[in-house]
């Protein structure tokens, strides 16, 4: 009895329940229902202003909900500020804007969380950033600061700074959507490649061929709400909903 | 049709070297011209007599007013009254204790200033930590077989650079914990920041340092007495630390959210964010502005003499008075304002120097 609970709480990675947000007066997030289960991979895709980015941004809390659960890996997130650091431990970041720590090396940006909030010795800290680094194909630029690389580099400096903290969980919030367009495939590869290595993954992106080759679902949003979720294949071939209609014709049709 | 490969020519004389950069920056026009000319003619009629008296005309050898007859600057009443100017009225055999305090500290200086020399971590160690505790036993004495020297003998540029130094080593990380209070979300170390930002920022030096030495000591109970050095110390820290934390509060906000969020969102705690993160990229942007708060507060550090502190000029106006040195003042004053300016002049060089320095290569592209 225990185990089969047990074993249902390790599948459920992420539960938002009933979730809202305002930012003042205006209802940003309303009623945000969602599970993601251990391994499976999400895309999120709306207009903009559709509370997307701002409804991953729950997720850490960089952004704090009003109402309803948000529980992460089993721990609900409250006010607790323990309780947000031990989620934000498990749950790894990439920005729009990449976001590097530009006064430190690449290599120095990778270990810094281990070393500090995992207490991980520096030189195994260092062992694992070059791993890292290694498969995202920059480990030449190790010894490098981020104002050096190009943008393509530095977001996969950003997503190994996030592997390095071995997290259960990683949120994209439209990680390509700051690069010049030949770097946006040596981004979506490494994510590819984070995807089909089982890692549990959700995604704001507009990157349609990315949702058709990775994604278990692909969540429509807009207004503040989740309009629509499917298999890419439904989604993209049949959607429901007149607005995501109009939303793929608008994105695809270019 | 073909055109022919042209030859690397020189450019015209006229517009490289000096004769090119004169007509470029001075001669560009009939107006730049005369402005030239003018402001030339104006340096030269203010410059010349003063050149003359400070150097040409002066008097450097000596022991005695009758020594200075060519009617230049004096400087053998600087040179007669040095020690006075620089050790106050510290015992003179005790005098290499202020001189061994000021050579340590420089080299420890030195050793953060170089880059070339190692280990700048036990450096800062030794400077923020050691170095004030053997300061203070070298300076004021009476354990280990020094003899006590009390804080009313110091003065002088020694008594100067103790209010300078330590006003600057204290007030940088209470500003800094001011400027973090004044960002808190938490509402109480939030206004209890600003309230005292904003009183010590509304008030003048003179008075806190009025406050200090004659106000303070009546709230005391009787008999307990409160070095007068020491309290004017805490008056300056205090007042600095709230225009430090201003200058702080300025680079904290010049740091994208970004960054903040990163940090967040890798698990960092509010002290490691900021230790790690926020204050390396806020404190290289703050450079110039903590530099400026440094040197004000250098200067105003000879506000002390109203409250009865010998500082460097206060030492030096009253050797002015001394019956055997009347009417040289003028040299007095010009010798005060030629030390103050080669240390704010130093101060102001090498920040511009580490500004430079901490650049290379730190741009974020993004």
């Amino acid at each position: 009895m225990s185990d089969a609970v047990t074993h249902s709480d390790e599948q459920l990675m992420i539960e938002l329940r009933n979730m809202n947000k305002w930012y003042g007066e205006f209802h940003v997030l309303k009623n945000i229902n969602l599970e993601v289960k251990k391994g499976e991979r999400i895309v999120i895709c709306g207009p903009s202003g559709s509370g997307k980015s701002t409804m991953i941004r729950c997720i850490n809390r960089l952004e704090e909900h009003q109402q309803g659960d948000i529980i992460v890996n089993g721990v609900p997130l409250t006010q607790d500020v323990k309780k947000i650091e031990a989620i934000r431990k498990d749950v790894g970041m990439v920005f729009q804007h990449f976001n590097l720590f530009p006064h430190l090396t690449v290599l120095e940006n990778c270990v810094l969380a281990p070393i500090w909030v995992k207490k991980i010795p520096r030189k195994e800290a260092e062992a694992t950033a070059m791993k890292y680094l290694e498969r995202v194909k920059i480990p030449e630029q190790a010894k490098k600061f981020p104002g050096q690389l190009s943008g393509g580099q530095q977001q996969r400096v950003a997503i190994a700074r996030s592997l390095c903290m071995n997290p259960d969980v990683m949120l994209f919030d439209e990680p390509t959507s700051a690069l010049d367009p030949e770097m946006i495939k040596e981004v979506l590869d490494v994510m590819i490649e984070l995807a089909q290595e089982g890692m549990t993954m959700l995604c704001v992106t507009h990157e349609m061929g990315f949702a058709k080759t990775v994604a278990d679902r692909v969540i429509f949003m807009d207004g503040g709400q989740i309009i629509e979720e499917n298999p890419p294949h439904e989604f993209f071939n049949n959607p429901q909903h007149e607005r995501t209609q109009m939303f793929l014709s608008q994105i695809l049709n270019h | 049709m073909k055109y022919e490969l042209q030859p690397t020519l020189p450019p015209p004389a006229n517009t490289i070297g000096a004769i090119g950069w004169a007509r470029k920056h001075l001669f560009n026009g009939p107006l730049n011209s005369i402005a030239t000319v003018l402001l030339a003619w104006l340096a030269f009629t203010i410059l010349a007599p003063v050149v003359q008296w400070v150097l040409i005309d002066a008097n450097w050898t000596g022991t005695a007013r009758e020594s200075c007859t060519d009617g230049g600057a004096c400087w053998v009443f600087i040179g007669q009254r040095i020690d006075q100017f620089l050790y106050g009225f510290y015992p003179d055999s005790e005098t290499w204790r202020l001189d061994l305090a000021f050579f340590l500290l420089l080299g420890l200086i030195l050793w953060l200033a170089i880059p070339k020399l190692p280990a700048k971590g036990i450096a800062a160690l030794i400077t923020l930590v050691i170095y004030p505790v053997i300061a203070f036993f070298l300076l004021t004495g009476g354990s280990f077989g020094l003899e006590a020297v009390d804080t009313h003998q110091w003065g002088g540029l020694s008594l100067t650079l103790v209010l300078a130094v330590v006003g600057m080593v204290a007030s940088l990380p209470i500003g800094v914990l001011l400027a973090l209070g004044r960002q808190s979300d938490m509402p109480i170390v939030k206004s209890l920041s600003v309230v005292y930002i904003e009183i010590w920022r509304g008030v003048p030096l003179i008075t806190v340092l009025f406050m200090a030495s004659v106000m303070l000591p009546l709230f005391f109970p009787e008999g307990m007495t409160f070095d007068k050095l020491l309290r004017a110390l805490i008056g300056i820290t205090m007042f600095q630390s709230a225009y430090m934390a201003e200058v702080v509060r300025g680079g904290l906000q010049a740091i994208p959210k970004g960054q903040y969020e990163a940090a967040d969102a890798l698990g960092l705690g509010y002290w490691q964010k900021m230790i790690l993160i926020i204050l390396p990229q806020a404190l290289k942007m703050m450079i110039p502005g903590i530099v400026n708060t440094f040197i004000a507060l250098f200067k105003d550090t000879s506000l002390v003499l109203i409250i009865g502190l010998f500082d460097l000029l206060a030492i030096v106006q009253a050797a002015t008075n001394d019956p055997k040195w009347i009417g040289y003042a003028t040299e007095g004053y010009v010798f005060v304002a030629f030390v103050f300016w080669i240390f704010c002049f130093s101060m102001s060089r090498y920040s511009q120097h580490l500004e430079k320095r901490l650049h290379t290569g730190h741009g974020n592209r993004a």
